[in-house]
């Protein structure tokens, strides 16, 4: 019954890491490896918003997620778009970008074990014998809420149908009038946002510490590949694969082994099925 | 823009010396002989001569440290450039040829330059039947399964607590003095440098490079990639392990750290400030961010902001690099031309 319990809370929080990259991915086919550091970002502004300005919590949360989804638009815009198409530079600006946030974090004195966020509700309730604290079901509540309402927006409004259309074949949604450069602005604005929203949700639950930008990275490009790029469902299901691997092995194995589950998953995905799981690429295109 | 501006512009021509140094008529004089050797003579004998002018112990470690980064970076441009095969993971070649070289050394009490060249074949072997399973990738997932092996390898040594586990491999040896130590690794990066300078140019240079451009036309003329990536993959593993077990030997330490990802990315930065695709031009982007970050050491992590603030910068804005900036600054001459 933990495992289950346990399992669900983790895979939710490996899928909530995993939109944000998987929509850029999906959309403007930026590997955005400035994901993890725009994600511990978020948390920052949120911390320094609430503790050093003084800001009411739920605002200073708006606050981090609408600046960090400038930011990662700003990136965009006025670095990443010059090497759009060229996959290698796109691979090492973002880590650029990347490591210049995160070591200027780490830099400005933003280490150790002092910054932690608030929980939204404390206490804690049990299910079915296990307790569980409120933060973690909001955790789930909320997860399942924006994979939803990410998929209403995809669906059936006209910036969603567009970034879709671009996803699927960008030729023709530039000949049916959709600025392609400017809608890859957005995704990266939009997967900023969703980078800070997972942030928001999930650092209550622990330490703000520049390490875990590193680790959300992998943990989202683990996800993506093995559910296959530029599939929502596949990456959500690999959420869950991937959530419920980790957590047998931190039970029957122990916790060291936790990260190599992700690690092994996605080389073995590659290997084996390099579209994923449930890609809609063609295997042409990746392997020979 | 006005109107004067829009009626010029700037064509480059290659220079009369440039175009004669091409052919055999290069032994025509010694103008022409000397046009071809200076650049090739200031980089051999200024490296040669570096450990002699750099004062102190301090600055000569340096230079070993330089030289064991240009061998990284070397083989990246070379994978990277010549082959299509884009390699995020130095640091897997590193560990590989530092553990295998501490072991060697610590268990059998071997030479440090025999356990170095040891390291680099068997360490070679290794990267190469590991990474023979991703071969048949490209592009960014090749990229990103590399980035993930040096990251898998070291967890893998610290969870099971294997070969020295979080402490490392202390007690090594090292060279014998620093004057072999400098010459070693000085030697053995210019020995790798004309070399791979005359591979890419031979038949198998061609393929590979053939490889990179259009791997289905390489299939089709009856040639299988997989064995010639293999190859290539085993001669840049080769170069990588080679630089682990010399930095293992000056450090006298293996730990996990040489998995870190400063010799992954400080390698891919080096090219792409130096040049790539030209094989010296890596050489170059060491020889100036080593020791820029050493002199930086004291700002402590505001150094890897420093360099990744550069490398972003060239590779957005100037991304040919300096040394494809210097070769055509040489071999051509620029005028404005009225059109």
């Amino acid at each position: 019954m933990e495992i289950i319990i346990y399992g669900t809370i983790n895979s939710v929080a490996l899928a909530l890491y995993a939109l944000g990259f998987a929509l850029v991915y999906g959309i403007s086919r930026l590997p955005n490896f400035a994901h993890g550091a725009l994600y511990v970002l978020s948390g920052f502004i949120a911390w320094s918003a609430f503790n050093s300005l003084g800001i009411n919590y739920f605002f200073s949360i708006l606050l981090s997620l609408i600046i960090t989804g400038i930011i990662g638009a700003v990136i965009y815009q006025f670095f990443l778009i010059r090497v759009r198409g060229m996959e290698i530079s796109e691979i090492i600006a973002s880590y650029a970008i990347a490591l210049a946030i995160l070591e200027g974090l780490r830099w400005g004195g933003f280490k150790g074990m002092t910054y932690t966020l608030p929980a939204f509700v404390e206490g804690s309730t049990t299910i079915a014998g296990i307790s569980v604290d409120y933060q973690r079901l909001l955790v789930v509540a909320i997860g399942a809420a924006l994979v939803t309402s990410l998929w209403l927006f995809t669906r059936y409004t006209r910036i969603g149908l567009a970034l879709k259309g671009m996803a699927q074949d960008e030729r023709a949604a530039m000949m049916l009038g959709i600025d392609s450069d400017l809608m890859a602005v957005v995704a990266m604005g939009i997967g900023s946002m969703l980078a800070a929203f997972a942030a928001i949700l999930l650092l209550p639950l622990g330490n703000i510490v520049v390490e875990s930008g590193y680790n959300v990275l992998i943990l989202a490009i683990a996800v993506c590949i093995v559910g296959g790029i530029g599939s929502w469902m596949g990456a959500v299901l690999a959420a869950f694969l991937i959530g419920f691997a980790q957590i047998l092995t931190v039970v029957y194995l122990g916790s060291h082994y936790q990260m190599m589950v992700a690690l092994a998953a996605i080389i073995l995905t590659l290997i084996l099925k390099p579209s994923g799981l449930f890609g809609q690429q063609k295997e042409l295109e990746e392997r020979v | 823009m006005n109107t004067q501006n829009r009626k010029r512009r700037k064509e480059r021509i290659d220079r009369g010396i440039k175009v004669r140094t091409d052919s055999l008529y290069a032994l025509m004089s010694w103008r022409e002989i000397t046009y071809l050797i200076t650049p090739r003579f200031i980089l051999i004998v200024g490296m040669l001569l570096l450990p002699f002018i750099v004062p102190g112990m301090y600055w000569q470690r340096v230079i070993s440290i330089v030289c064991i980064y240009a061998l990284l970076a070397m083989s990246f441009d070379f994978l990277a450039h010549y082959v299509g095969l884009v390699s995020l993971g130095g640091a897997f070649f590193v560990g590989t040829g530092g553990y295998i070289s501490a072991l060697l050394n610590t268990s059998l009490g071997m030479n440090p330059l025999v356990t170095i060249i040891c390291a680099t074949l068997l360490g070679g072997m290794f990267c190469t039947l590991l990474l023979l399973p991703c071969l048949p990738l490209r592009g960014v997932y090749f990229a990103i399964v590399t980035l993930m092996y040096p990251l898998l390898l070291a967890r893998v040594i610290e969870a099971l607590d294997i070969i020295g586990g979080t402490d490392g491999i202390i007690g090594i040896d090292s060279f014998p003095n620093t004057w072999v130590e400098q010459y070693w690794v000085i030697g053995v990066m210019l020995l790798f440098l004309f070399a791979l300078r005359r591979l890419v140019n031979t038949d198998l240079g061609l393929v590979l490079r053939a490889v990179k451009d259009n791997d289905q036309a390489v299939r089709a003329s009856g040639m299988n990639i997989i064995h010639y990536k293999a190859l290539a993959v085993l001669i840049a593993a080769s170069i990588g392990c080679m630089a682990g077990a010399c930095l293992v030997h000056i450090y006298m330490w293996a730990g996990i750290s040489t998995f870190a990802l400063d010799f992954s990315v400080l390698p891919i930065a080096a090219t792409v400030i130096g040049g790539s695709g030209t094989l010296v031009g890596p050489v170059i982007g060491c020889l100036i961010l080593v020791p820029v970050s050493e002199l930086l050491r004291d700002f402590g992590t505001l150094r890897i902001v420093f360099y990744s603030l550069i490398l972003l910068g060239f590779i957005v804005f100037r991304s040919e690099g300096l040394m494809l900036y210097g070769q055509r600054k040489y071999a051509q001459f620029e005028r404005w031309t009225t059109i």
